[in-house]
């Protein structure tokens, strides 16, 4: 171990510049971003949990179905049918892209191109 | 306990199986909560084995009937106008030389050399557009519908280089430059830059139970219907009139008839 010293002293800077942004935010607490729920609609076509975890899975699906298979009604577990279309049906209720989707996209920093295409609901000024 | 190898071995082929049962297992239990939910066609979407159009060029045939018609369509699908060569269309109309380029008489009939046609995708029977395409965003459905699918375009237009109708526009630019977004029908999607697209049959009006949208304005000069039923009106009209269709020399079997 002729440079062990200088061999552990490097890997202690490099781990400790490696690790840098996590020591900033030790301690910080993660606070989930505050949308706001429809005020006309009480429950979604899946349990709340389901939705925040997975929504984009859902709505990937849905896309497939609606476009190339032409499935365009959803029977949800409950047994209620909804009309699969993002704008016509989940904009509905979730109103305010605002308020709704950018908090959480932000918040996790993904941009995602629905809105390239699809046409949002028109914010109430 | 002494550790034989015996017992370890029955140990590891026991954990083994565990682990190729564990996914199914929690895959089984997690789809108990929405495990009934799927989807499903629309109930009242109309049907039909192979859909078709017949256009009666003797009642549709000047340029502001089919301008008409090609404002709806456009409107309700938020195709932009742009005024240049990079314009966007589904429906246009063309002069029988321009429509029928084969099929061209030296010495045509004053009436027939007046008249306009309307010009549409053809969703053909064997669609070149849905054979090149590398991403199969364009498709033909079951009914013999030619759709898109924008979510999968990747703009590379071997479908406009295969189409012998020209049916298809490319987004040059993202077309909401050119929509007047106050106006635009909300329940349809714009595009995006960078996607091919074309005519669609009207398969959102379809799913829900309504004709083409040009079809219900053009007072009964088209015909929609199912080719494959011999008692559709398509057949009827199809029986009853001499048809052609454009380009039958590219085989690809248009299912747009005009009766001349």
């Amino acid at each position: 171990m002729q440079y062990g010293g200088k061999i552990i002293a490097g890997l202690v800077i490099f781990l400790g510049l490696v690790s840098l942004p996590f020591w900033f935010n030790v301690g910080g607490k993660y606070e989930q971003p505050k949308v706001e729920l429809p005020k006309n609609a009480k429950e979604c076509v899946a349990p709340i949990e389901d939705m925040r975890t997975s929504h984009m899975k859902l709505l990937d699906e849905w896309r497939d179905m609606a476009l190339r298979e032409g499935k365009r009604t959803y029977i949800s577990a409950d047994g209620k049918e909804y009309t699969i279309s993002l704008v016509n049906t989940c904009m509905q209720c979730h109103n305010s892209k605002k308020e709704f989707c950018d908090k959480c996209h932000t918040a996790a920093g993904v941009t995602p191109y629905c809105w390239d295409c699809h046409v949002p609901p028109k914010e109430a000024k | 306990m002494k550790q034989s190898r015996r017992n370890f071995l029955k140990f590891a082929g026991l954990s083994a199986a565990g682990l190729c049962l564990a996914p199914s297992v929690t895959a089984l239990a997690s789809e108990g909560g929405h495990g009934k939910a799927h989807e499903v066609v629309n109930a009242n979407s109309l049907h039909a084995k192979r859909w078709a159009m017949v256009i009666d060029t003797r009642k549709l045939n000047t340029e502001e009937e089919i301008n008409a018609l090609a404002e709806v369509c456009h409107h309700i699908h938020n195709v932009p106008t742009i005024p240049t060569k990079q314009n966007v269309k589904w429906l246009w109309e063309a002069t029988y030389a321009e429509a029928f380029p084969n099929q061209e008489d030296n010495y045509p009939s004053e009436d027939v050399e007046k008249r306009k046609f309307p010009l549409l995708c053809n969703h053909c029977e064997s669609p070149s557009c849905v054979r090149v395409c590398p991403t199969k965003a364009t498709f033909k459905r079951p009914d013999g519908i030619v759709a898109m699918d924008y979510h999968r375009c990747i703009g590379c237009r071997y479908c406009m280089a295969a189409c012998p109708y020209g049916s298809r526009s490319f987004n040059f630019m993202s077309p909401r430059k050119y929509l007047d977004m106050d106006k635009i029908n909300m329940k349809f999607p714009t595009r995006m830059r960078g996607v091919v697209e074309k005519c669609n049959f009207c398969v959102e009006r379809l799913a829900v139970g309504e004709m083409p949208a040009c079809v219900e304005k053009s007072n009964g000069a088209m015909t929609f219907g199912d080719l494959k039923d011999p008692n559709s009106n398509v057949r009827k009209a199809l029986r009853e009139n001499f048809t052609i269709r454009r380009n039958p020399a590219a085989g690809t079997e248009p299912g747009v008839y005009y009766i001349i």
